[in-house]
């Protein structure tokens, strides 16, 4: 392509004037390929390809003068409610928790397949059914409490937020974790054997 | 012997379209990519199915490094520029005019208050020997508190710019409540919505996420 067919075709015979010498033009292009080469390398090391992902996020509004309205409390029927503690273990139990004659029942699990999110797939289904039966109005959806202890780490967060998108939880909290739910991670680690 | 001779070829090969190739992909390289941000500290960010792209401009970057660091920084040059005055004038911070263009054209700052001149004084080897060091932005729960300066920066930042877009990124092994100030932080200047800057994994198969793209195929 750059080079030019530089041999004298079989047209001409020799004798007549004497020609000047004919430089070849043929380049070698070998130091040009290797710097292309080298800035490429360069800008693959010193720039990045994709742009980051972002997953958004809505914490509930909080307003320390609004009246608490009776409206945004949560049914007990339809709430989930997950502990996040450390070792990336995850505290789970059925209802808001707030009836203290009547503790609910504190099950541990993971991050692992089936893990929390089996626990949040059969308690959606568990939701179904009931406004399916009547017992919950059709406007009622599966709630997930979330309440990552202070132990817990950033990538837990992250992972219990994921589950709620994974599975289709519409609603869903993060909320700061009360002294009650405390004690139940800690009656919970006692009954299975400490640490 | 009689063994027929081979007839020598030329070892000279035609680069022409090697180099052809070659800038090709260079030209491909320039255009679709662009400079890294330099970080002052590595951030591996947790995974999650989220496949929100992060738009370019008005960017606030709050970091959270492996021990709960925090870092602070916004995009534009110009916003940097007169958030550093602001800065400079609430905080009595007696700044240089270099020393506020060396703030508005570095990039993400982990530096208290009082030691905001030293820092922006000093050269760029010392400053990256800092950022290693440094015990990050001070942080707390509520933004009435004083030595709450990541609420001082935000507050003054979204003065600056009032479009700007807040993003966390923070390394899966910080602590939950290094993260919570930060949330505590913001949702004290009535910010409720936010991104978490996560890397894309694959949806698990056989779940809600993973239904509406499999119908959708049909």
């Amino acid at each position: 392509m750059a080079e030019l067919d530089t041999s004298s075709g079989g047209g001409h015979k020799k004798g007549g004037v004497k020609k000047a010498k004919k430089l070849s033009t043929r380049i070698d292009l070998t130091p040009m390929v290797d710097l292309g080469f080298l800035l490429i390398t360069f800008f693959i090391f010193t720039t990045t390809m994709s742009k980051p992902k972002t997953m958004e996020i809505n914490m509930p509004f909080k307003d320390p003068n609004q009246p608490i309205d009776n409206k945004s409390k949560v049914k007990e029927s339809t709430a989930l409610t997950i502990l996040l503690s450390k070792d990336h273990r995850v505290y789970y139990y059925e209802g808001i928790g707030s009836d203290a004659t009547n503790p609910p029942k504190v099950e541990v699990t993971n991050f692992k397949t089936p893990g929390i999110r089996q626990v949040i797939i059969d308690k959606k289904k568990k939701v179904d059914a009931l406004v399916r039966s009547g017992a919950l109005s059709p406007t009622d959806k599966t709630t997930v409490l979330i309440k990552p202890d202070v132990n817990s780490t950033y990538e837990d967060f992250v992972n219990i937020i994921d589950e709620m998108s994974i599975n289709g939880i519409q609603v869903y909290a993060i909320v700061d974790i009360s002294p009650v739910d405390k004690e139940f991670i800690a009656l919970t680690e006692a009954a299975n054997g400490g640490n | 012997m009689s063994r027929p001779k081979i007839a020598r070829k030329s070892t000279f090969i035609d680069m022409t379209a090697m180099c052809d190739v070659a800038f090709l992909l260079l030209s491909f390289f320039m255009l679709a990519t662009k400079f890294k941000p330099d970080e002052p500290v590595v951030v591996v960010t947790p995974s999650s199915i989220s496949q929100v792209i992060l738009p370019d401009a008005d960017i606030m970057m709050i970091t959270v490094d492996a021990k709960g660091r925090v870092f602070f920084s916004i995009d534009n040059k110009n916003i940097r520029k007169g958030l550093i005055e602001d800065m400079n004038q609430y905080k009595g911070l007696n700044l240089t005019d270099g020393e506020m263009n060396s703030f508005a054209i570095g990039g993400s700052i982990g530096t208290p208050f009082n030691q905001m001149k030293s820092y922006l004084g000093s050269d760029a080897t010392a400053r990256s020997a800092f950022d290693k060091t440094t015990a990050g932005i001070p942080t707390d729960t509520s933004v009435n508190n004083p030595d709450n300066e990541l609420a001082m920066w935000i507050r003054s930042a979204r003065n600056n710019n009032p479009k700007l877009r807040i993003c966390i990124k923070a390394d899966g092994e910080a602590t939950y409540p290094s993260v919570q100030k930060i949330i505590a932080t913001l949702a004290g200047w009535k910010i409720f919505k936010f991104n978490l800057i996560t890397n894309l994994k694959a949806v698990p198969p056989g779940t809600f996420a993973a239904e509406p793209a499999t119908t959708a195929k049909k």
